[in-house]
């Protein structure tokens, strides 16, 4: 009976899976870790940012600088559009591609021109097959950026902008609500809406003396305040990333376990089986030649 | 006499975090000194030296470009990047500004405005680290 070795043959393969899965799952942790640490690390900056340069920006006249000004006539924006390098990670990708997809075409319905800048493979790959405009992509940096990297990013941004070549620019990215929520988030970048102090009168009312004036130390602050966002959404989204797959890998693994039951369950019946119809061939030519 | 809070922030990680007595840090309009009881102030940062003095053990940093705030006796230094002098590695920081002096050389005249702004700030970061560098030896 070769159905016998078929199902131990199909146990060691579902065996060897869930190895894989859950050593992938075991690296989806660790470096689930290493990224909240440095996402830790960033909060401090990021919220001491946010701080002055809402304290900066209130009361501030939006014409001050280009960057704050919207453009009377928009036609084409650009997206900042974040996936992952890597597969196996749930629906982590096909989520934040959809996101990004239903907000292109808005956008184009709305008249406008959409221009993608990509992080991660899974969404060039995509765009390219889907016919996007991309107008750069970058492919396995995660982990790697470090700030004069992002600061590149914005120059090209506010350049391009500031050239009237895109009218705005946001981006979409996985934000990390818990281990088992992530969702795409769209975020706008240029023109930038600045964070404004929520209680404008906190009785301390913090007058600052300001070198050089409050103006220039705005207008200094203010591509920053781009790249700390970028910074976010490339941490956030590494973040999310390796928490959906650690998910997606657990539930593999688990169903791993319970089709290893499942087939070991129609072994044994098998196996009973054919012992039974062995014992049956047995007796019945003992009986045979009893009866001879 | 009251002690300042300083705080050394940067997007990778908080290098300083401690009570000080007084800190001296290069702001765009020239080098600023804090001690306890300073107004409330905002800065910029540009690359150079930032020095600090605990308890009579005196500290040097090299930082690049950032801002720094200073209120209620805590002082917060944002930079891009910043390194204790004994952290720095002067053959890079070299190799550094070699390549910024000959991207230098090469573009002026050109029509390479950005460029050339952007190998200008990395000559003086790397100026700047090699020399806090030298002072700590």
């Amino acid at each position: 009976m070769a159905t016998l070795r078929d199902i131990l043959r199909k146990i060691g393969a579902v065996k060897k899976t869930r190895q894989i899965t859950r050593a992938m799952n075991m690296v989806a942790a660790a470096k689930l870790r290493n990224t909240q640490g440095r996402m830790e690390s960033f909060e401090p900056y990021a919220g001491k940012f946010a701080e002055v340069l809402g304290n900066l920006a209130t009361g501030m006249d939006p014409e001050i600088h280009p960057l704050l000004v919207k453009k009377e006539e928009v036609s084409r924006v650009e997206l900042l559009h974040f996936t992952a390098d890597r597969g196996l990670c749930g629906s982590f990708n096909t989520n934040t591609i959809h996101f990004a997809e239903n907000w292109i075409k808005e956008q184009t319905q709305a008249g406008k021109e959409v221009s993608l800048t990509l992080v991660g493979k899974k969404g060039k790959s995509y765009f390219t097959r889907h016919g996007g405009n991309i107008t750069a992509s970058h492919e396995l940096i995660y982990g790697k950026v470090d700030i004069s990297f992002i600061n590149q990013m914005t120059r090209d941004f506010t350049t391009r902008f500031l050239d009237d070549e895109i009218h705005e620019v946001y981006m979409i990215f996985t934000r990390f609500v818990s281990m088992v929520k992530q969702e795409p988030t769209l975020v706008k970048l240029i023109p930038i809406e600045p964070p404004q102090r929520e209680e404008p009168a906190e009785g301390v009312t913090a007058e600052y003396l300001c070198e050089p004036s409050a103006e220039e130390l705005l207008i200094e602050l203010l591509p920053k305040h781009i790249s700390v966002q970028i910074y976010n959404a490339f941490l956030q989204n590494e973040v999310s990333e390796h928490a959906a797959r650690m998910t997606a890998m657990d539930n593999a693994t688990k169903n791993c376990t319970e089709m290893i039951e499942n087939l070991t369950l129609v072994y044994n019946k098998a196996r009973q089986a054919a012992i039974t119809a062995e014992l049956m061939d047995i007796v019945g030519g003992a009986e045979a030649i009893r009866k001879g | 006499m009251g002690k300042l809070f300083l705080e050394v922030v940067t997007p990778e990680k908080v290098l300083v975090s401690q009570e000080v007595d007084s800190v001296v840090a290069p702001g765009t309009e020239g080098e600023f000194g804090v001690l306890p009881g300073h107004i409330h102030f905002l800065s910029g940062i540009v690359p150079g030296e930032l020095r600090y003095d605990a308890g009579g053990t005196k500290e040097i940093m090299a930082v690049s470009t950032g801002f720094a705030e200073v209120s209620d006796d805590k002082v917060s230094i944002l930079v891009d990047a910043a390194e204790k002098a004994a952290e720095i590695d002067v053959k890079r920081a070299q190799s550094a500004l070699e390549r910024a002096r000959e991207r230098l050389s090469k573009e002026r005249g050109t029509e390479e405005e950005i460029d050339f702004a952007r190998a200008e700030a990395a000559m003086k970061r790397a100026i700047a680290r090699i020399k806090v560098a030298e002072k700590a030896m």
